[in-house]
């Protein structure tokens, strides 16, 4: 992994089109500015994570577990 | 019509416009591409069943079922990658995750599975808005819903 190090305000490159900027640094925090073409997404790591997690639990289902909405539903108490 | 073998009911027989193709897969199974879209004996669920891998298959539910208020909110190009220029052209979808106690399902509304309708292409895009959260808990919602 390529390392540098960076003060506030200055900024790294990645190609020509995506630039890093340090915006401010308090205590353990770095705020950073990202300039990029709309069609590079960006996201905070846990949020991929997250989701990634959630698949696997997700893909774990039994068939046999699925019930139908209805069923689970208290038996409506007709209005 | 294709012959596809399916973790909820074995072999069994789709049209192959239910076939989809993932492209870059989705979060955790980036390896798998190819997918069938069915729809489950129990309304209002779907299975997306994995074509590669027998075992992986994802329930899904059409969010607006228990969130009448549900948008879709995700990036421009999560749906323009998809050749998607306008909402009727796309189909979405929540995963849901079911644990031991069925009544406590939650669905993904973080990340949406997206469908292109009339290419099949599809992926699994990331919400802009926190307000849709990793795990909905669908019953609870679904009352909240009924009562308004």
């Amino acid at each position: 992994m390529l390392v540098l190090s960076r003060k506030i305000d200055e900024c790294i490159m990645i190609g020509d089109q995506i630039e890093i900027s340090v915006v401010d640094i308090k205590g353990d925090q770095v705020k950073l500015g990202i300039s990029a073409p709309s069609s590079v997404k960006i996201y905070r790591k846990e949020v991929y994570q997250a989701i990634q997690r959630e698949n696997i639990e997700a893909a774990r289902v039994k068939p046999s577990v699925l019930p139908s909405l209805e069923d689970l539903l208290p038996k409506d108490k007709k209005d | 019509m294709i012959s596809v073998q399916t973790k909820a009911y074995g072999a069994i027989e789709v049209d192959e416009r239910q076939k989809l193709l993932f492209p870059h897969g989705i979060l955790g199974f980036e390896n798998l591409k190819e997918y069938v879209l069915l729809d489950a004996a129990q309304p209002p669920f779907y299975w997306l069943q994995s074509l590669e891998v027998l075992e992986i298959a994802f329930v899904l539910i059409d969010p607006r079922v228990f969130r009448p208020d549900y948008l879709l909110e995700v990036a421009p190009e999560e749906l323009t990658e998809l050749g998607i220029h306008s909402p009727e052209e796309a189909l979405d979808f929540a995963i849901v995750t079911i644990p031991e106690d069925p009544q406590e399902m939650t669905a993904n509304l973080q990340g949406p599975i997206l469908i292109n309708r009339a290419s099949r292409l599809g992926r699994q895009a990331i919400s802009t808005n926190p307000r849709w959260e990793l795990r909905h808990p669908i019953l609870k919602e679904l009352a909240l819903a009924r009562k308004k």
